[in-house]
């Protein structure tokens, strides 16, 4: 049976409070006053790296070779023309003869690319398709989005064997409802009224989409374990689980206020999270939103429970860190017109043929070993740097990113131009061997210690608006609890 | 067996200009003010020249590239010049160009001069690394500085050692404390002020755990020396000064890749040891009398001098805190103050280092005359702590 044989999430560590906002924001009059705190990406994360982040916690050991597509759902892609879903896939490290494709232009694209995943491996074209889903929307300063979008992502592997979750059926809905939009030049969305996207959008597609689903199989809403759709509005969300018979306990968990309204990757990443508290044979319900809604149904198996080593919403959820301080938020997102100074204007250009000799090395942190005496070595070589070997053109291409190290020394730089200073790098010394040089992120310099464990996580390394180029490398970061 | 170059070849005139921000000057008249004062000092004329090496590393963009920006700043009559460059080891590079052209036999009289600009690029460091290196490094390297990576030495070393944060901090302000001292008795050097160990400890933080005064001055000026045969030197001048070793080691990459502790410089200890080898020196911490380290920052300093054997590996806090590197102890290091007192113009710097040797073999260091020197040595670490060129010169009379 087609289902889901994989889950992963990522939510960054970085969380702000709505009061934060709003106390630096509200003044203007228009902001909305929404509860709870929202997880924003840091400054060198991006839709695209929280893909890579969701991808990586779903496959765990999973031999990447028998990945056969991979989808990419987004409204936030960096790149208006240079496809999302292949760089995910060359940050994974994934062959090259597979079919990548990239959902967006409506926050239903996460379910548009699993039921699109699920149509392929049914039609015989694949046997495995990973499907990720990341949004990092940026409302416009005081404005309710700024308040409601949060960044996060999911990741889904679909299989046609050993399925924790089998896919049984769906049911869509396609309007040309107009809530919010985004043109080609925009850099935030426009929005109509928000009486009228809630009262007409939000609170009737998604019981539409329900009860078409339930007619549609003869189910009734009793007999689901759990019913997921995203909550854009926390009263509204409620009372649309009431109004379709649905016990509060059956209702998934809202995370507006906890991660906040993150687009394609919401009604994937609630999905997870039911899935990590899910026991075989439950069915779960799940509904997006978005011109209109998906919904589909899927009966949770007996694999489920070698599925549980995951960060995936509870760890993601359980490990964060409070950013306080809006104006740094606000810089990160670039909303203000920071002075990186002379030094910080010094951006060399990016050879793309450069990067396309290298990309493996590069985007997929893959290295050296040596066939000869074994040593991994980083960046790649040609002849082994062991001095007792020093084979020539023995080389194996050997993966870095998915390989633990510890930080062997390391330094905080105020020199350096940063978006985030001071410059915090080290060098990673691999389990297993090799070593190099790398950023570290998501941390503090007091927090660090010769000798700690690190894990690498794909980050973008620099933007070059002048050139419209999105550098992406890899980072080493003390890893989430 | 290969020779070497010992006692073949003789320094016999020298130059420097003060080092700073020379916001005045062009890189030509830099140039040519250390040339004037070299050949003065050897009583040539500049046609007497027979070749030439220009040492310039970072600023080729206002410099220029080759060696014609040497050749027609000095009007130079259409003789072989050269430019090299070797990262921080670029003026020793030069100096090795003519030295090697003058043993060789196929000149008589060569010079080396290095030069750097590097106060045009509009703010304080060296120039941003990712403008500078190539673009493969560019797609893969941290978003580092010079005073970063070497930052990470001390973070290595005082955790190998077990130096907590606070008596490491004090260790390396006394290296700095100690060139700052000799720096302010030296009117060509470009910072003149002493400053105190709790000011070393208590200035800003340019990358953990160095400050400040931990960094050396990043600075305009050149430097110049003409070399001839040793059996000819004394026809110039009676005190020539002689070349006894010149050794270069360039990192093989197994530093980087494979093994490097952070805690020394495989370059320097290579190169060290050839040059001990060349010049017969069995015992480095008695024979050599005084030497100019390349102490971009105050722990490169620190680590080198376990590097060149002055002291064993993990000791050398002992001889900083008994005065051992001071002017008036064992083994003076940066008697004119270093590059953290001199100035660090990159391409200048390792010719700078022997202006000074030259002059305390000669007796005419001033206030900072050390006594009776035997054996000056240079010693030059151009790139980052895991790969890099080192190189070590030791000269005598």
């Amino acid at each position: 049976m087609v289902g889901i044989t994989s889950y992963g999430a990522y939510i960054p560590l970085l969380r702000i409070s709505r009061k934060t906002i709003s106390a630096a924001t509200g003044w203007l009059g228009s902001a909305s006053g929404l509860p709870g705190e929202k997880a924003i990406a840091n400054y060198d994360e991006d839709s695209l790296t929280m893909a890579v982040a969701s991808a990586v916690d779903c496959l765990g050991g999973t031999d990447r070779e028998k990945i056969g597509e991979l989808y990419f759902a987004t409204t936030t892609s960096p790149y208006r023309e240079r496809q999302g879903a292949v760089i995910v896939a060359t940050a994974l490290d994934l062959r090259s003869d597979i079919r990548t494709a990239d959902f967006s232009n409506s926050i239903k694209a996460g379910t548009a690319a699993l039921l699109s995943a699920v149509d392929t491996i049914k039609a015989g074209s694949a046997k495995s398709v990973l499907v990720c889903a990341s949004d990092c929307r940026q409302g416009k300063a005081s404005g309710s989005q700024e308040q409601s979008c949060g960044d996060g992502a999911a990741a889904l592997l679909l299989g046609d064997g050993g399925a924790i979750a089998t896919l049984e059926g769906s049911y869509s809905l396609s309007y040309d409802f107009v809530d919010y939009w985004r043109t080609e030049g925009d850099r935030f969305d426009r929005s109509w009224e928000d009486r009228w996207i809630r009262d007409i959008g939000y609170s009737k597609f998604i019981p539409e989409a329900i009860s078409g689903l339930l007619s549609k199989y003869n189910l009734s809403i009793k007999d689901f374990a759990k019913v997921v759709y995203p909550s854009l509005y926390p009263r509204e969300h409620a009372a649309i689980g009431k109004r379709l018979g649905a016990e509060p306990d059956q209702i998934q968990d809202q995370i507006f206020t906890t991660v906040g309204d993150t687009g394609t990757a919401y009604s994937l990443m609630m999905l997870v999270a039911s899935l990590e508290d899910a026991k075989p044979g439950d069915k779960i319900l799940v509904a997006s939103y978005g011109n209109g809604c998906d919904a589909l149904f899927l009966e949770v198996t007996s694999e489920i429970e070698k599925a549980r080593d995951r960060r995936g919403i509870k760890g993601h959820l359980a490990s964060k860190r409070e950013l306080d301080n809006y104006e740094k938020y606000a810089t990160f997102r670039d909303l203000l017109a920071v002075d990186t100074g002379r030094r910080g204007e010094e951006i060399g250009a990016t050879q793309l043929s450069t990067l396309w000799r290298e990309r493996r090395m590069v985007l997929g942190l893959c290295g050296s070993k040596c066939r000869r005496c074994g040593t991994p070595q980083y960046p790649r070589q040609v002849i082994c740097a062991n001095p007792s070997c020093g084979a020539v053109g023995e080389m194996d291409v050997y993966r870095f990113s998915d390989k633990r190290g510890h930080l062997f020394t390391y330094t905080g730089d105020a020199l350096a131009p940063s978006p985030s200073p001071p410059s915090i790098y080290g060098v990673v010394a691999f389990e297993g061997g090799g070593r190099y040089t790398f950023d570290l992120t998501d941390c503090e310099l007091d927090s660090l210690e010769v000798g700690m464990p690190v894990e690498m996580s794909f980050r973008m390394k620099y933007r070059d608006v002048s050139r419209g180029i999105h550098g992406y490398f890899w980072k080493a970061t003390p890893g989430r609890a | 067996m290969a020779e070497g170059i010992k006692d073949r070849v003789a320094i016999i005139g020298m130059g420097c200009t003060r080092f700073g921000e020379r916001w005045d000057m062009s890189p030509d008249e830099l140039m040519v003010e250390a040339f004037m004062e070299a050949i003065e000092d050897a009583g040539i004329d500049r046609r007497d020249i027979g070749a030439a090496w220009l040492g310039t590393c970072y600023e080729e963009t206002n410099v220029g590239k080759s060696a014609i920006p040497l050749s027609v700043a000095l009007k130079l009559p259409f003789i072989p010049a050269t430019r090299v460059e070797n990262w921080c080891a670029t003026g020793s590079e030069a100096l090795r160009g003519a030295c090697y052209a003058v043993a060789a036999g196929a000149y008589d009289i060569c010079l080396a001069l290095g030069v750097e600009k590097l106060k045009d690029t509009g703010y304080g460091g060296l120039p941003q690394n990712e403008v500078q290196w190539g673009t493969v490094r560019r797609l893969v390297d941290s978003n580092q500085t010079a005073p970063g990576m070497f930052a990470m030495l001390a973070t290595r070393y005082f955790s190998r050692y077990g130096i907590g944060p606070d008596e490491g901090k004090r260790m390396l302000a006394m290296v700095s404390a100690k060139s700052h001292r000799n720096g302010a008795l030296n009117p060509k050097a470009h910072l003149r002020r002493e400053v105190t160990v709790e000011q070393i400890i208590n200035a800003p933080i340019i990358a953990w755990p160095l400050g400040l005064f931990d960094c050396c001055g990043v600075s305009d000026g050149a430097a110049a020396a003409i070399v001839t045969r040793a059996d000819m030197a004394k026809k110039f001048r009676p005190d020539p000064v002689c070349v006894k070793a010149l050794q270069i080691a360039a990192s093989s990459g197994e530093e980087m890749l494979y093994d490097d502790d952070w805690t020394h410089v495989e370059s320097s200890v290579r190169a060290a040891r050839s040059a001990y080898q060349e010049a017969e020196i069995s015992n480095p911490r008695q024979q050599i009398s005084m030497a100019e380290v390349h102490d971009c920052f105050s722990i490169t300093e620190a680590i080198t001098m376990e590097d060149l054997e002055f002291c064993p590996r993990g000791k050398v806090r002992d001889d900083i805190e008994s005065g051992f590197f001071e002017l008036a102890g064992g083994l003076p290091v940066q008697p004119d103050g270093g590059l953290k007192s001199f100035g660090h113009p990159v391409g200048a710097s390792g010719l700078r280092m022997m202006y000074e040797m030259y002059k305390q073999l000669q007796g005419k260091a001033g206030p900072r005359q050390i006594k009776d020197p035997e054996y000056g040595l240079t010693h030059n670490l151009g790139g980052v702590p895991s790969v890099n060129v080192a190189s070590v010169i030791i000269v005598g009379l």
